[in-house]
C-alpha cells in the first residue's frame, strides 16, 4: 500500500465517504501546464498525486471538495455552479465537502483573488469528462450511438425512446473507463447556470445558526485558551504570577508559551481553563513582566517623518522602468511632485482568529478559520519537527478573512499548547488581542511626480516607501524591490505614457505586516489615481477624458463608455461633485464613479457611487456585485474611519469603540455593473476595493477645489 | 446551579452569575449560532432576545438572564422560515456569514415593534451590528422584504 493510497482512504473516510464511487481528479504531470483529468475510481490510479475533487456515488450523489476556503466570497457556491453546468446535474444534488490541506490540491491559500481564475478551466474540463463518461456507459448498456444521447439533471436519456438512467445507475460502469481526453466544453451561449445570479448555497445555513466557523468547533474533552501576548509584538517574558489567576474558577493550567510570527516569535502566558470566560478571567488576573529590549519602540510620526525623509534623498530600487522621466521631469515646466500617505489597517474580521488543535502522539489534527492550510502545514512541520503529512488541517467557514487567517501564528499556538496539556485546545484571540497584536496592513508614503505637455502626461516617476510583506516571510529575500510596487497601475498605460518608473524605497519597523484585502492596491490606487486627477487638472483635462485618451485598448474603452453612460458624467449639475478612479488588481479591472454634494450643514456626503467591473468570464454575477459592493465599504472605512497607530511601539486602538468600522448609517448607495466579454477570468473578492478610495477623494476635490493626500481623513471635517 | 430557559428549554448549568449569557450559551449550552466578536457591546454578533429585548449577550450577566426567556438565532423559528430568514435567503444577504446570527436577531425585534420600518427606522435599529463583509445594502432590502412577507400573512 503506497503513501498517497492511504491518504486517498483517509481523506475519503474523513469526508464520510465510502463504497462505489466514480471519482475524478485532476493530475499534474510535471513538465505539463495543463492538468490532465484522471479517473481515479480504482486503486489502480492511487499511485498518483491526486485531488479527487469531484465524486459521485450509486445513488447518484455528487461531492465537490473545495480545496479553498469560504470565507465570504463564495467558493462554496461558484465553485458548485461550474460544476453543475458541465455535469449536467441540479445544484441541490452537489454536496460541498470542504478539503483539507494536501499538497495534491496545489497551492491552496485562499489569497489573491484567485479561487475561480486558476481553476475554472479545469473545473469545467473535469465535469464535462464526467458527463461524457457517464452517456458512454449508458450508450453502451443500451446499444445505442452516444449522439443519440444526452445528459440533464443528473440523468442520461436516449432522445429517440426517451429511456433514461440515473447518473447513479452508471456509476459503477464509468469507474472502470479511462477519462477520455478532449471534451468539447459549452459556449458561453449554451450556460444555463453559469452567469445566473443564483443564490447562494450556504445562506440557510447562515441564518439559523447551523453554519460551522472555527470558533465553533468543539471536540470531547476540548479545553479553551486565550493567551496574553507581550503587547509590544516582539518582545519576551521576563517573569509572571499567577497566584491569583489560579484561583479563578475553571482556570486548569498556565505557562509560557513561544509562538511563531512568520520568521519571528512571540513571547506570551497562556490561561487554559474549561470556558473561554474562565480562561479571560484568568488571563485579566495575570501579572506579566515583559522584556521589550532589544528593538525599537516605534511611533506613527517617527514612521511617516522616516518616510518622507527617506523619499526627499533616496532613488530606492526600480521595480521597472521605461524611457527617461527623470530627465522629462526635470526639464518639464509643467511637473508635479506631492507625496500620498496612507495609514496601518488592521483586518478586523468580525470572527477573530481561533483555532482547535489536537496534538497526538503520531500526528496534529488543526481545525479552524484557515486561509491557507497548505502554508499551515509547512510551517508547523519544520518548526515542530513533524512528517507534513501528518498534520492534518481542516478549513472550517471563515467569519472574515481579508488575509490575516492566511497565516500560521495562530495554529502554532494551538498545537504547542495542545501539546502541553495533552487535551484538545482551542485557542481564541480576543478583540483586543486581534487589534493589538495585528499584523497589520503597512502604512505608506508614496512620492509622485510627473509631467504633462500640451495637454498630455509625458512622465510619470513613482516611489513607494513602506514595510514589504515578503519581508515577513521564511526565505524570502530582501535585496530586491517589491515586486507589489506598481500593483494596481494599469497595464495600458505604459502604450501612452512613454516614460514610467516605479522604484521601492525599503522601510522596516519591528511591527509584524501582512496582506490586507486587495493588498497593495489598496494603498497604491489611492496614490496613482489621485495622481492622475492632479495630472489631469495640470493638463487642463477633464478626469475621465485623461484617462480615456490614454487606457487606449478596447477593454478600457468599453468600461469607460459604460462608465460614463451609468454615471451620467457628462450631465453632472454645479453643486455635485464627481470622482473617477480605475485600478487593476488580481487580473479584473475596476473603474469607480462617486458623487458627493454638501449637506444642510455645509458637511461633505456621498450621494452615490457606481462601480463598473470588468473581471472577463465569471460565474455568479449576484455574487459579483456582493463583492464589490463589501468591498467599497471596506474601503469607506479604510478611508474615513479607522486606523491603527503606535506609541511607543504599542497599537494605540483597542476595540471597535476606537476603531470605528462603518455602520449600516454610513453605506451610500452603491451600484455595480458587470462588462460581458470572454477574456479570461479575473478575481472577484479583492478588485472593488481600491478605485473608491480615489474617486471619493477625487470627488471631494471637484466639488471643494480640497486635495486630500493623506488616508484616513474624516469626512465631516472637510 | 443557574437555571436558564433558553429556546424552551429548561437547562441548568454550573457557572459564575458574573459570566456573561454569551459563553454560558455558546461553551456550555453548547449553542454556537450565537457569536462573540468584541466583548464590549460593539458589534452585535452577540445579540440574543431576553423577554423578547435585544440583548447583547457578551455583557448581559448570567444572573440576569436567570428566570428570563432566552431566545438564540436557533429557536428564532423551527425551520428556518421567519420572514428575516426567508429575506436574508432571497436577497443573498451574507457573505462570510458570521455577524448575521447577530443581524436577524436585532432586525426580528425591530419587525415585531416596526412592522413596517422606514429606512430611518432600520438605521436605528441596525446601528449597533457590524459586518465587516459590508452586506449593509441587502441587510436594509431584506428587512424591507421581509416587512412585505410578514404583512402577505407571513409568520
Amino acid at each position: 500500500m503506497s503513501n498517497s493510497e492511504v491518504s486517498r482512504r483517509d481523506f475519503l473516510r474523513v469526508a464520510g465517504l465510502a463504497g462505489t464511487a466514480l471519482c475524478l481528479g485532476f493530475y499534474f504531470p510535471s513538465n505539463a501546464e495543463e492538468a490532465a483529468i484522471v479517473n481515479t475510481s480504482g486503486s489502480a490510479a492511487a499511485d498518483f498525486e491526486m485531488n479527487p475533487w469531484i465524486h459521485i456515488n450509486i445513488n447518484g450523489k455528487v461531492t465537490l471538495f473545495n480545496h479553498r476556503a469560504e470565507m465570504g466570497q463564495g467558493s462554496y457556491q461558484s465553485v458548485p455552479q461550474i460544476i453543475a453546468e458541465e455535469l449536467e446535474v441540479d445544484l441541490k444534488d452537489i454536496d460541498v465537502a470542504s478539503a483539507i490541506g494536501h499538497k495534491k490540491y496545489g497551492n491552496q491559500i485562499t489569497g489573491g483573488s484567485s479561487t475561480i481564475r486558476s481553476s475554472y478551466k479545469n473545473l469545467l474540463k473535469l465535469s464535462a469528462t464526467a458527463r461524457v463518461m457517464l452517456i458512454s456507459v449508458a450508450a453502451t448498456k443500451w446499444a445505442v450511438p452516444q449522439a443519440e444521447c444526452y445528459a440533464q439533471s443528473g440523468h442520461v436519456f436516449h432522445k429517440p425512446t426517451n429511456r433514461k438512467f440515473h447518473y447513479g445507475e452508471l456509476v459503477e460502469e464509468a469507474t472502470k473507463l479511462p477519462a477520455p481526453k478532449d471534451v468539447v466544453l459549452k459556449k458561453t451561449s449554451e450556460y444555463k447556470l453559469i452567469r445566473k445570479p443564483l443564490k447562494r448555497l450556504d445562506t440557510p445555513m447562515k441564518t439559523n445558526g447551523t453554519a460551522i466557523f472555527g470558533i465553533d468547533k468543539t471536540l470531547p474533552g476540548m479545553l479553551y485558551a486565550v493567551v496574553e501576548r507581550n503587547p509590544r509584538l516582539r518582545g519576551t517574558v521576563k517573569s509572571f504570577d499567577d497566584t491569583a489567576a489560579m484561583r479563578v474558577p475553571g482556570v486548569k493550567k498556565i505557562f509560557k508559551v513561544k509562538m511563531l510570527v512568520f520568521k519571528t516569535y512571540r513571547e506570551g502566558v497562556v490561561v487554559v481553563a474549561t470556558s473561554t470566560w474562565a480562561a479571560m478571567q484568568g488571563k485579566k488576573a495575570l501579572k506579566v513582566e515583559w522584556d521589550d529590549t532589544g528593538f525599537e519602540h516605534i511611533s506613527t510620526p517617527l514612521i511617516y517623518s522616516r518616510q518622507m525623509e527617506m523619499l526627499k534623498t533616496s532613488e530606492g530600487l526600480f521595480l521597472s522602468k521605461q524611457g527617461n522621466p527623470d530627465e522629462t521631469i526635470a526639464q518639464s515646466a509643467n511637473a508635479l511632485d506631492v507625496v500620498y500617505q496612507t495609514p496601518y489597517q488592521s483586518h478586523t474580521p468580525i470572527e477573530p482568529v481561533n483555532c482547535v488543535a489536537h496534538y497526538q502522539a503520531d500526528k496534529l489534527e488543526i481545525w479552524g478559520p484557515i486561509q491557507a492550510p497548505d502554508m499551515v502545514q509547512d510551517y508547523l512541520s519544520a518548526e515542530l519537527k513533524m512528517p507534513r503529512e501528518k498534520i492534518i488541517v481542516h478549513m472550517t467557514f471563515l467569519g472574515g478573512g481579508f488575509g490575516r487567517k492566511a497565516f500560521m501564528d495562530y495554529p502554532h499556538e494551538a498545537a504547542i499548547i495542545s501539546r502541553e496539556m495533552g487535551v484538545p485546545i482551542q485557542v481564541i484571540w480576543s478583540r483586543e488581542d486581534d487589534i493589538t497584536q495585528g499584523p497589520h496592513r503597512p502604512g505608506i508614503s508614496y512620492r509622485c511626480q510627473g509631467a504633462v505637455e500640451n495637454g498630455m502626461v509625458t512622465a510619470l516617476k513613482f516611489r513607494m516607501c513602506g514595510q514589504n510583506n515578503d519581508h515577513w516571510m521564511r526565505g524570502t529575500k530582501s535585496n530586491k524591490a517589491n515586486g507589489s510596487t506598481s500593483e494596481g497601475f494599469l497595464k495600458p498605460y505604459y502604450e501612452s505614457i512613454k516614460n514610467i518608473s516605479f522604484a521601492e524605497v525599503q522601510f522596516e519597523t519591528p511591527m509584524p505586516t501582512m496582506w490586507w484585502r486587495s493588498v497593495y492596491a489598496s494603498t497604491n490606487g489611492f496614490a496613482y489615481e489621485s495622481f492622475m486627477d492632479e495630472l489631469a487638472l495640470k493638463a487642463g483635462k477633464d478626469p475621465l477624458a485623461l484617462r480615456r485618451e490614454n487606457l487606449k485598448d478596447e477593454r478600457s474603452q468599453k468600461l469607460i463608455d459604460r462608465m460614463e453612460e451609468v454615471s451620467g458624467w457628462k450631465k453632472r449639475k454645479k453643486n455635485e461633485g464627481f470622482g473617477v478612479a480605475i485600478t487593476e488588481c488580481f487580473a479584473s479591472t475596476v473603474g469607480q464613479i462617486v458623487k458627493v454634494s454638501k449637506d444642510g450643514n455645509g458637511k461633505i456626503k456621498i450621494d452615490q457611487v457606481w462601480a463598473v467591473m470588468d473581471c472577463g468570464w465569471y460565474v455568479n454575477p449576484d455574487i459579483i456585485k456582493a463583492q464589490v459592493e463589501g468591498s467599497i465599504v471596506m474601503a469607506l472605512g479604510a478611508a474615513t474611519l479607522h486606523e491603527i497607530t503606535f506609541s511607543d511601539g504599542l497599537v494605540q486602538q483597542r476595540n471597535f469603540y476606537d476603531y470605528k468600522m462603518p455602520r449600516i448609517t454610513d453605506i451610500p448607495p452603491i451600484d455595480v455593473y458587470i462588462m460581458e466579454n470572454e477574456a479570461d477570468a479575473g478575481g472577484v473578492g479583492e478588485p472593488g476595493l481600491p478605485a473608491f478610495a480615489p474617486a471619493l477623494t477625487n470627488a471631494i476635490f471637484d466639488l471643494t477645489g480640497k486635495r486630500i493626500r493623506k488616508l484616513p481623513f474624516d469626512l465631516k471635517a472637510v | 446551579m443557574i437555571k436558564l430557559n433558553i429556546n424552551q428549554k429548561a437547562h441548568e448549568i454550573d457557572a459564575d452569575p458574573e459570566m456573561p449569557l454569551l459563553w454560558a450559551i455558546r461553551d456550555l449550552v453548547g449553542l454556537t449560532g450565537t457569536k462573540y466578536g468584541c466583548g464590549v457591546a460593539q458589534c452585535g454578533a452577540c445579540v440574543v432576545h431576553l423577554d423578547g429585548e435585544a440583548v447583547r449577550s457578551c455583557v448581559t450577566k448570567l444572573k440576569r438572564a436567570q428566570g428570563k426567556q432566552i431566545t438564540t438565532i436557533e429557536g428564532l423559528s423551527e425551520n428556518n422560515d421567519h420572514p428575516l430568514q426567508l429575506a436574508w435567503n432571497e436577497v443573498s444577504v451574507p457573505q462570510c456569514g458570521y455577524c448575521h446570527s447577530g443581524q436577524i436577531m436585532s432586525a426580528a425585534v425591530l419587525l415585531k415593534e416596526k412592522p413596517n420600518p422606514t429606512d430611518e427606522d432600520i438605521d436605528n435599529a441596525m446601528a449597533g451590528n457590524l459586518c465587516r463583509c459590508g452586506t449593509y445594502p441587502r441587510i436594509r432590502q431584506a428587512i424591507h422584504m421581509a416587512a412585505e412577507m410578514q404583512k402577505k400573512g407571513g409568520v
